[in-house]
């Protein structure tokens, strides 16, 4: 490893580092700090999180992508992604139909970042994945099944 | 053709017809499986667990206020490329064969002064436990992609080696079980998850191989004391000392089942 | 208590940088036990940003659905080789961090 690649900044509690970043120029204030979006995070079903969202009523689109694989091995950890080809997403969000919250994540694109967001979720069972992709002041939405299996006793 | 044979022929085409989608669901669910895996192989959680281990190796620690730069694992003092593919070996200096964390206990007590009690006593990921995954993590990503490659020829490793199969075949616990129930056949699986036939080299090559790992179940990273633990706790029987001969004996026949496999190391499992 | 590092790999490529980063986090639910019964608090991020020379280039969300030690990749266009990328989280204890890495 390399250690000169990784530079650790600052370490410390909350606003006050990010008040600190903010006023060394790292972080823009007024655009990375917007309030966590806790309504729809707490959010139980799929109704209620889209609601919260402000996406009652998505459109399907086969310009939208869920990847990830057909099945899980374990639901602790499930590669899982959006695409969108949609010109001017601004917003990508992952949910999971069956799981107590239903978000998973949400992600704010700028100009020049691309419509493909990887990450790794929970999932509590075999569940439909859902990407949400928000491009103007249209919401559009596409749905993947992973199945998750049970495993031995870790290789 | 009479129509009893007909009757029969035509079973028989519609068993091999189900046979056939049953193998080809099942294969397609092992596509899947793989194409799970190798999505977590990029971004393996390991990773942040051996920057920990590389900072702890150039660390000063202990009563002699030393770091482990000049640890031998084998290849030289300093030497960890490559190091691990060939561990357990033969030591002269302690006149023991050892795996890697019974080595690196060696190379705390000699270049750093610390007890090998306190690794010995201490719980799995806890206090000088904890610190010695964090080594075997680093001293293990050096070794990713080299060959496994224990050298055999000591009497010593002989020793081990049929110590090792010994143990490996002895059955004990409520359920009377030996590791050869589970990993002594080729094609079982349990549920999802195929078994590797540990007595074969393709076997103990991917078993051996890639470990140790990082757990996604549980998110924690495992060294092969841990993994080798656990067998035993499966087997619902006396879990061994850490450290002890007999978990490095199974460590022997193991990686000398599995020489010349390829090391994925540290592994990502389920 | 104290935060862990990160690892962060950034590399660009015809203009695209592709960065990929691992973050050590328990990403504690609230929604298990302990051994004596008693739930074990959520603790997770909620919050996460990349920027690149300063400018935000990705901002996230987390709830507590999001697999312990999150990994998260993502291309943007722009970026040059020894360009400052970071990436900057906030847990919902009020703990945050940022790691830094020049991009290959």
């Amino acid at each position: 490893m390399n250690n000169q690649r990784r530079n650790v900044l600052k370490t410390g509690t909350g606003a006050a580092v990010l008040g600190a970043l903010a006023a060394a120029g790292i972080i823009k204030p007024g655009i990375a700090l917007a309030e966590w979006n806790k309504a729809a995070f707490e959010a139980k079903s799929m109704a209620d999180t889209l609601k919260a969202l402000g996406a009652a009523q998505p459109t399907d689109s086969k310009e939208v992508q869920v990847t990830g694989p057909d099945i899980a091995e374990n639901g602790a950890v499930v590669p899982v992604g959006v695409t969108s080809a949609i010109p001017g997403t601004t917003l990508m969000a992952i949910l999971i139909e069956k799981n107590p919250n239903a978000l998973a994540a949400s992600f704010t694109l700028p100009a020049g970042t691309e419509a493909n967001v990887q990450t790794r979720v929970k999932m509590g069972q075999t569940s439909n994945i859902y990407a949400l992709v928000k491009a103007g002041d249209k919401f559009f939405v596409a749905t993947k099944e992973i199945k998750v299996t049970l495993g031995g006793c870790g290789g | 053709m009479n129509n009893r044979l007909k009757t029969l022929a035509l079973a028989l085409v519609v068993s091999i017809v189900g046979q056939a989608q049953a193998e080809d669901t099942s294969a397609k669910l092992l596509d899947g499986i793989n194409e799970y895996r190798d999505a977590l192989a990029d971004g393996n959680p390991s990773e942040l667990v051996a920057a920990e281990g590389e900072e702890l190796w150039k660390t000063a620690r202990g009563p002699k206020n030393a770091t482990l730069e000049r640890c031998d694992l084998g290849l030289g003092p300093g030497v960890v490329k490559g190091a691990s593919a060939q561990l357990p070996r033969y030591f002269k200096d302690t006149g023991k064969v050892q795996d890697l964390e019974t080595r690196l206990m060696t190379c705390m007590e000699t270049l750093q002064g610390i007890d090998p009690q306190e690794v010995v006593k201490a719980k799995w990921l806890k206090g000088e436990r904890e610190k010695m995954a964090a080594l075997v993590a680093y001293v293990v990503t050096q070794s990713n992609g080299h060959k496994i490659k224990v050298d055999m020829r000591p009497p010593a490793m002989k020793q081990m080696y049929e110590m090792g199969k010994m143990a490996f075949y002895y059955r004990a616990g409520p359920m009377d079980f030996s590791c050869a129930t589970c990993h002594g056949d080729q094609g079982k699986r349990i549920r999802m998850q195929e078994l590797p036939d540990l007595r074969t080299n393709a076997g103990a090559a991917a078993g051996w191989g890639s470990w140790p790992a990082y757990r996604v179940s549980n998110g924690q990273f495992w060294t092969m004391q841990h993994r080798l633990n656990d067998c035993f706790r499966q087997q619902r029987t006396a879990e061994p000392i850490y450290g002890s001969d007999v978990t490095i004996a199974l460590s022997v026949y193991l990686a000398a089942n599995g020489n010349g496999g390829k090391v994925v190391t540290p592994g990502i499992k389920r | 208590m104290a935060t862990k590092p990160m690892r962060i790999r950034a590399s660009v490529k015809d203009g695209v940088t592709e960065v990929k980063a691992l973050i050590a986090h328990e990403m504690e639910t609230g929604q298990r036990k302990d051994a004596n019964g008693a739930v074990i608090p959520a603790w997770f991020i909620t919050e996460i940003t990349a920027t690149h020379n300063g400018k935000v280039v990705l901002s996230g969300e987390f709830g507590t659905a999001v697999s312990k030690n999150p990994y998260l990749a993502f291309r943007f266009k722009g970026g040059a080789a020894g360009d400052k990328l970071a990436v900057s989280w906030k847990d919902n204890k009020g703990e945050s961090r940022t790691d830094e890495v020049a991009i290959a």
